[in-house]
């Protein structure tokens, strides 16, 4: 199957002490695809990102990536995936650019080539000046980066990135997003985990949402959010308002003196919320999207999982 | 290993291999002259000053006599120390996972460790080498004898340590067989000493000692003497370095250490 980057089938990890991590994952990301891995903090994530990339070993169940199973052919495996860890793990007592030269000597690129790779994508990542620099003295959004470099010296065809904007600034996350963006233009398939949900859902096309070791959601992004069946605006006003008027498909409710929320049932014209406002006299400043949406999914969907409540999912 | 890929595994070698020489060459005001002025030291005391009086030690000339020993001694310890500080720090920064999730195979992952140890452990080698001239003449007997044996030491000893580094878990863990093992064993390996001066019981014991053997083999390519037969220096040289690349596969293929 050439069209899919990587496919799980009945994957389990347990480990020695009993903790059961993953308990049958089954998974496909297509050639190509921008894919979302959700969850909370120990839900799996990184054992199934560790047991991929071969950090972790699996207990059980198959692993392909671009066709290749992972017991049987490793290096060739290996050879296609790229891997941009949660934690900093280059030498930090060494240059910046022979970290990524190295990198690319483990997988067999000559020197000269290395060198080529490593100015070219410390270059796209702003760090081709501190090429000479010891890792250890760069700030945590470029070391990110400096992973991202690494991870990408060897061109591979799936690159895997766990929390890669975590504790980067707003601005350099966004540069960050534009650059992944970018090299999944070019046909890079990519799998991302990230706390921020924002991230996901800008840049995402499929996503799963992972909890206790199980998938709970395995969808596209769109399919995913039209699930929600209310949308929330936001509502900055010009006065106070005392009551709030009611209407069956149109909830409003105080954040403040001076700000509302309204959720919306999906159909219902927004004509018909500024009709309810301007009979209740209440003057609107200015109106915004509530951002969260993803959120808001992904809390309902961890807590379904964790009451057992699977079935209760895509919160329609 | 794939003989496909036998050109991409030979520049991942190389890699390993120059990443660990630069490693310790960087540092070589902690690596490399430290053993320079121990060993030195060594000279002066048990060469120079107790050596005059003791006289000969199987009809050579004390400080003589101790010059093999000592430079085996700085590259066993070195070839030794050199792996298992590196093989635990790259555990320890995580950056062993740059190697474990690149399709270096995990023979070469051994190799080139175990290259980085030989190179530190022969550079001090020779750095003694030269710090003995100053206070015994230079001999020779047999250049392939003392290649051989000092090269195939070290890669024992870079085994071993690299062995120690896949089993540790902390900063104490790979100082503990250093100086509770290597060094005792290597003191007690004729470094000092021909074992014909101890008592029959004792000379048995010391016997039992691998590193009797590898001292009295680079002894016997310097100087031409030795207590010991050769050959069962080379055999047993050649079966400590067999077993120990063994366990180190079968421990990195298992991923003990380094994978959970």
């Amino acid at each position: 199957m050439s069209n899919v980057a990587l496919e799980i089938r009945a994957l389990r990890k347990s480990y020695s002490n009993g903790f059961e991590a993953l308990k049958g994952i089954d998974l496909t990301v297509a050639e190509g695809s921008f894919f979302a891995l959700l969850g909370p903090n120990g839900a799996g994530k990184s054992t199934i990102i560790g047991i991929v990339t071969s950090l972790v070993s699996k207990t059980s169940g198959t692993v392909r990536v671009f066709g290749h199973d992972l017991g049987r052919e490793v290096q060739e495996v290996k050879r296609n995936i790229g891997l941009v860890p949660q934690e900093f793990n280059f030498n930090n007592f060494e240059p910046v650019a022979e970290v990524v030269v190295n990198q690319a000597g483990y997988y067999g690129i000559p020197r000269p080539e290395a060198w080529k790779r490593a100015r070219r994508y410390l270059g796209e990542l702003g760090l081709w000046d501190k090429r000479k620099d010891m890792a250890r003295t760069l700030s945590g959004g470029m070391k990110r980066r400096l992973m991202i470099a690494r991870a990408l010296v060897h061109e591979p065809r799936l690159l895997i990135l766990d929390e890669p904007t975590a504790g980067v600034d707003i601005e350099l996350r966004r540069s960050m997003w534009e650059f992944l963006q970018d090299i999944n233009c070019d046909g890079r398939s990519i799998i991302l985990t990230t706390h921020y949900l924002e991230e996901a859902e800008r840049l995402c096309r499929n996503i799963a949402i992972i909890d206790h070791g199980r998938i709970v959601e395995n969808t596209t992004m769109r399919s995913l959010l039209a699930k929600l069946d209310t949308e929330t605006v936001v509502l900055e006003l010009r006065a106070g308002a005392q009551q709030l008027p009611a209407h069956d498909s149109i909830r409003l409710r105080h954040i403040d003196e001076l700000t509302l929320e309204a959720d919306i049932n999906r159909g219902e014209d927004l004509n018909n919320l500024f009709q309810l406002l301007d009979g209740a006299g209440i003057r609107v400043q200015s109106m915004r999207n509530k951002t969260n949406r993803l959120e808001e999914l992904f809390i309902r969907m961890t807590q379904a999982a964790e009451s057992g409540g699977l079935s209760a999912r895509g919160a329609s | 290993m794939n003989p496909l890929h036998l050109q991409e595994n030979w520049t991942a070698l190389r890699t390993i291999v120059t990443k660990e020489v630069l490693r310790f060459a960087r540092i070589w005001v902690q690596t490399l002259l430290p053993p320079m002025v121990t060993m030195a030291l060594y000279f002066i005391i048990f060469g120079g000053l107790i050596g005059s009086r003791i006289g000969e030690m199987d009809g050579i000339r004390y400080m003589d006599f101790i010059v093999p020993g000592l430079i085996m001694l700085a590259v066993i310890t070195n070839s030794y120390s050199n792996v298992v500080s590196s093989f635990f720090s790259s555990k320890f920064q995580r950056h062993i996972e740059e190697l474990l999730v690149s399709p270096v195979p995990n023979s070469l992952i051994i190799l080139g460790f175990v290259g980085g140890g030989v190179a530190r452990g022969l550079a001090v080698g020779v750095g003694v080498t030269l710090v003995s001239l100053f206070f015994s003449p230079f001999s020779l007997h047999s250049l392939p004898v003392t290649l051989s044996v000092v090269v195939m030491t070290s890669v024992v000893f870079a085994l071993a340590g690299l062995i120690n580094g896949v089993f540790a878990r902390t900063f104490d863990d790979i100082s503990i067989v250093p100086t509770f093992v290597l060094t005792p064993l290597t003191y007690l390996g004729g470094v000092f000493y021909s074992v014909s001066l101890l008592p029959d019981f004792w000379q048995g014991v010391s016997q039992l000692n691998p590193i009797l053997y590898m001292v009295n083999a680079f002894r016997y390519g310097l100087l031409g003497t030795t207590d010991l037969p050769l050959g069962l220096s080379y055999a047993i040289i050649i079966a400590f370095i067999v077993g120990l690349y063994l366990v180190a596969l079968i421990l990195l293929n298992r991923g003990v250490g380094v994978r959970s």
